[in-house]
């Protein structure tokens, strides 16, 4: 008996295999159908939907400033490009041009989100590889951006800063030094973070020429972002297209050669570095001004001027309670999130309230390369894989 | 994005090679819209990305509104990109609701563009829109025995009980 369950051929037979929804390497709820033939995936189903809220049909019962909060608990690693896609859609529809102070604003602090969603990425898909102290450190960066995020917009997470129209207050007396000093050391750090993983041999050898996908097949598949550009495809809608300051930034878009996971982390710690560089152009060029648009029918007046101005409060009244109205429409608007194309779709139906909010989310069209990704290797290099993937699972179900 | 002429010419090739394909375009906050018949829909995606001088190669997004009470009713667009020129275009195919025991259908672009796959799925989980040749139509996002197409507007917010399995022990 024992010997012939010893003379079995056991790496021939092709085991199913249920990781998660609850597993600490998925990143969130997700689950994966895995067929192994010994430790090599030869077939690989996401199942998806487990934190799904209904976020998009809930936006469709509220007022259209109300959505804000809403839509930044989407993906709520990157909270901040969630907020600009939904605003700019909105600003486009009811054709708002918001203040040059506004739209530098803005950059500074969508470009310290992608700096922190970069750094949560890292600490923990570095975590998933073995090298456990890169979580901390990783995290102990992402907690100053945090506190940065806290001085300006009262929330550490989800701040709700970007209105339509501008950015809800002006940065507070202090901030501009603070940030000065975080920019000014987080060039060291990244160099730190590179110190510690790109002469590691575990790393290396688990990352390198590991989950390649073609550049070609990554474009049919509609995968964006720094997985793209891990391939060699230098395509970044900052650069793209015309979307509040970028074209004034002189700033590089890092790019792979083989599209391996070791690639993708380099162009992911590369990027904090250039967004780095943003920050200190928009702040250096910061102009001064008004941050947020003077048009009494979309943007809450002054709190100054309420005890003074009939009008004013009028006009505060009818914000707070039914909200402004926007004309029919539609309007997809996209931008360059950590992930990949963020777009938003919104629907306009002349009411207050809009008729549809849908996010295309980076996260949700990436995770289709994961098959493509996964299929022919070990699976160990699966669970890099999916760390070098980096989706959202909140982003993903929405 | 094409201007409007360019919208204009576009659209006078589509319809030299596919009659009545095009049903109106339209032009709005710089964006160019061509809204089409649902059965035309392969070969339209398949001009606009082959034909010289075309190329929207890159499938963007793939979404569905629901316009009741407008007619038609639904609309499944392609938010389709010309990387090299940097040219978006959006693609509306119109469906009219076949009434309430069927589905509306069209034809799934997954083939030429597998991105779509996904997104497909997507719009058929929460609208019923029906993607014939779709490799595995199933439902994504919500759970498989689920009845209903919560994202159509006469769907209420709302209209999904809360269960906890504590209330349902209990008071169920």
């Amino acid at each position: 008996m024992a010997e012939q369950f010893l003379s079995e051929d056991r790496t021939s037979e092709v085991m199913t295999v249920n990781m998660g929804p609850h597993h600490p390497a998925t990143h969130g709820v997700l689950r994966l159908v895995v067929d192994l033939e010994g430790e090599v995936v030869r077939d690989l189903k996401p199942v998806i939907g487990y934190v799904h809220t209904g976020i998009e049909k809930s936006c469709e019962d509220k007022s259209y400033w109300k959505v804000i909060p809403f839509v930044e608990r989407m993906d709520y690693v990157s909270f901040f490009f969630q907020m600009e896609a939904y605003c700019g859609a909105v600003e486009r529809l009811v054709e708002l041009e918001i203040p040059e102070r506004a739209k530098y604003l803005r950059v500074i602090f969508l470009e310290l989100n992608r700096i922190h969603s970069h750094l949560v990425w890292l600490g923990t898909t570095a975590l998933d590889l073995g090298a456990i102290s890169m979580l901390w450190y990783c995290f102990r960066e992402r907690d100053r951006i945090l506190d940065l995020f806290e001085m300006a917009t009262g929330q550490r997470m989800h701040t709700r800063y970007f209105q339509v129209g501008g950015v809800i207050e002006d940065i507070p007396i202090g901030f501009e030094k603070k940030l000065r000093e975080f920019l000014a050391d987080m060039p060291v750090r990244v160099e730190q973070y590179q110190a510690l993983l790109d002469r590691n041999e575990v790393f290396l050898s688990r990352t390198k020429n590991t989950g390649i996908v073609s550049r070609e097949r990554l474009l049919e598949l509609g995968v964006t972002g720094p997985l793209l550009r891990a391939a060699g495809e230098p395509w970044d809608l900052r650069k793209a297209f015309d979307y509040l300051a970028y074209p004034k930034f002189d700033f590089k878009v890092p790019v792979g050669t083989i599209g391996d996971n070791y690639d993708r982390y380099r162009v992911r710690v590369a990027e904090m570095v250039e967004s780095v560089r943003i920050i200190e152009q928009a702040l250096d060029g910061l102009p001064e001004g008004p941050f947020i648009a003077d048009d009494r029918k979309y943007v809450l007046p002054p709190r100054s001027e309420l005890s003074t101005s009939m009008e004013s409060l009028i006009h505060h009244f009818k914000l707070v309670t039914e909200g402004y109205r926007v004309g029919p429409g539609e309007i997809y608007y996209a931008i360059e999130s950590p992930r990949g194309e963020l777009g938003c779709f919104v629907l306009a139906d002349g009411s207050a309230k809009p008729a549809r909010v849908h996010f295309r989310d980076p996260s949700f069209v990436n995770l289709q390369a994961f098959k493509d990704m996964s299929i022919g290797g070990y699976i160990a290099d699966m669970i890099a894989s999916l760390g070098m993937l980096d989706p959202i699972l909140g982003g993903v179900d929405r | 994005m094409p201007d409007a002429p360019g919208l204009e010419l576009i659209r006078g090739e589509i319809e030299a090679a596919h009659p009545g394909a095009v049903l109106d375009t339209g032009f709005a906050q710089g964006r160019a819209v061509l809204s089409i018949d649902p059965i035309h829909v392969l070969p339209v995606l398949t001009w606009l990305r082959d034909a010289p001088g075309q190329g929207y190669r890159f499938l963007s997004s793939l979404h569905a509104a629901d316009y009741l009470p407008g007619e038609p009713r639904f609309a499944v667009h392609y938010e389709l990109l010309n990387r090299d020129r940097v040219e978006r275009i959006r693609v509306k195919a119109l469906l009219a609701d076949p009434g309430a025991d069927s589905l509306p259908e069209i034809d799934s672009c997954v083939e030429m563009f597998p991105t779509a796959e996904f997104q497909e799925r997507e719009v058929f989980d929460f609208f019923g829109i029906v993607f014939k040749g779709h490799p595995d139509l199933t439902r994504i996002l919500l759970p498989e025995d689920y009845v209903g197409w919560p994202q159509r507007r006469d769907f209420p917010v709302g209209g999904e009980p809360v269960t906890f399995t504590y209330n349902e022990k209990n008071y169920g």
